[in-house]
């Protein structure tokens, strides 16, 4: 995830991420109370920001499926444009500090009628897993309980591939194609969402995802969407990091839990 | 428009093969200038993939929506005529929304970039103060549309105004308002930009008013206005 810094003349680096109340900083050693009035003499300011994170790998290692050209445009003007947007939203009010990234996006979705804040904090969030989706070296199958899980809701895993390409092929304009674990229905499934919407926003768990917006594919594969969408299935996606993801997401949706009748 | 040919049909000769149906197919438009013609402003290779492969998809792609609306309706099929609306909004308002968007633009020696004259002039000058001000409000409006979409100068016909709208993805303007004519139409979708400008909308937004053509919407304006 983005990082989280806290500046300031007091604040100690990496505590909580609740800022702007003195109550959240931890005590330290004896019983010093702190005076808040000689102590907001002294902090004259403080400020947090996102920082734009790295790919897990250097910008050239997808080539030849992903120019580093890619990347560069990709990562270096698009990504940043965001977090870069997404803090100077952060700077004008504090309203939104105190947030984890995962809350502010749910919190500035506002249930649909997103805030300003919103496209500039989903779409760091996205990209950020958009990286790590990916690997050099990658495509191939996902193996063991992810290969299971695929196979229980989709039938096979090329049923399942199928419906992913599928859905990347038919979304229209600028789109991000997911495969989630429903909380819920406690299955996977894939997931169409528009500009910035991610399925944090309906509390599901993504575990991998695709760029269907053109800047992800234009320089190198044109108008070919389906080119794109191929390439990145074969060669491109990483299982590992999704089956991490899902024994992430087992901690939070039991899976296994046997459906006892009532009655 | 093809939906005249629809209702004309016998519904009992469903049986026959579509294309003898008399059903009405849509083609790619030729443009009325070369690929290369609007440079450096808009480069050839994106005017030849955008003319193409981009809007040829959408003319296709709507083509085939209208051949399975065509045989949904024959069958009396009514949930699959809804579910076919969204392909057709998309892909007819991709064709609809190009078709406009060529006759916008034209080469310098052709007269494009040049500023309109006559009425659509003093039109622009009582909605929007002045023409450098409507430049600038359709830049900021286009420059802020999220993801894909366009920005057009349209006229109300009912409030007899001009307005500046934007439209998601292929949505035409009539959406936004069912007395809206489109006088001029600035495609915001990446691909429209992507492989000259990479990321920065705003410098193409900047350059395109060197090749718009103001004759057209000044025959537009002048005619609905009428």
């Amino acid at each position: 995830m983005s990082l989280f810094n806290c500046i300031s003349n007091q604040c100690p680096l990496g505590s909580s991420n609740k800022l702007g109340s003195f109550g959240a900083v931890p005590q330290l050693g004896g019983a010093q109370r702190r005076d808040k009035s000689r102590n907001s003499r002294r902090i004259s300011s403080i400020t947090a920001y996102y920082g734009l994170k790295s790919p897990p790998y250097k910008l050239d290692a997808l080539e030849p499926y992903m120019s580093q050209k890619t990347l560069e445009v990709h990562w270096g003007a698009h990504h940043r444009g965001y977090v870069e947007a997404l803090n100077k939203h952060l700077a004008k009010n504090d309203v939104l500090y105190g947030y984890t990234m995962d809350e502010l996006i749910k919190v500035t979705y506002n249930n649909g009628n997103p805030w300003p804040e919103f496209n500039s904090a989903a779409q760091v969030w996205n990209h950020d897993f958009f990286w790590e989706s990916m690997q050099p070296g990658g495509g191939e199958m996902p193996t063991l309980g992810l290969l299971q899980q695929i196979e229980k809701d989709f039938g096979s895993f090329i049923n399942f591939r199928e419906k992913f390409v599928e859905a990347a092929l038919t979304s229209f304009g600028s789109c991000w194609v997911w495969l989630v674990l429903k909380r819920e229905k406690r299955c996977l499934a894939i997931v169409k969402t528009s500009n910035a919407i991610n399925p944090l926003v309906w509390n599901d768990i993504p575990i991998t995802g695709l760029d269907v917006w053109e800047h992800a594919y234009y320089l190198d594969f044109k108008n070919d969407r389906a080119k794109y969408i191929n390439t990145f299935m074969d060669h491109l996606i990483s299982w590992e990091a999704a089956a991490a993801r899902m024994a992430r997401a087992q901690s939070f949706v039991n899976l296994g839990e046997p459906k006892i009748p009532v009655a | 428009m093809a939906l005249r040919t629809l209702i004309a049909r016998n519904p009992l000769r469903a049986a026959a093969p579509v294309a003898s149906r008399g059903l009405q197919t849509f083609s790619l438009p030729d443009l009325p200038y070369d690929y290369g013609q609007l440079e450096p402003a808009i480069s050839a290779e994106i005017m030849q993939l955008h003319h193409q492969k981009h809007h040829q998809a959408y003319i296709t792609n709507f083509n085939k929506a209208l051949e399975q609306l065509d045989a949904a309706t024959a069958k009396g099929d009514a949930s699959t005529v809804v579910k076919l609306q969204s392909a057709i909004k998309f892909n007819g308002g991709g064709h609809v929304n190009h078709s406009i968007f060529w006759k916008n633009l034209a080469p310098v020696r052709a007269g494009g970039g040049e500023p309109p004259h006559g009425s659509l002039h003093k039109a622009i000058d009582s909605n929007f103060g002045s023409f450098e001000a409507l430049i600038q409000k359709m830049n900021a409006e286009g420059a802020a549309v999220q993801g894909s979409g366009w920005v057009w100068l349209g006229l109300d016909k009912e409030f007899k105004r001009l307005v500046v709208e934007t439209t998601g993805n292929q949505d035409p303007l009539v959406t936004k308002g069912a007395s809206l004519v489109p006088l001029l139409g600035i495609d915001v979708w990446e691909h429209a930009y992507y492989l000259q400008y990479k990321n920065v909308r705003p410098d193409y937004l900047k350059n395109i008013w060197k090749v718009i053509n103001w004759k057209y919407a000044c025959e537009v304006f002048d005619k609905e206005s009428a």
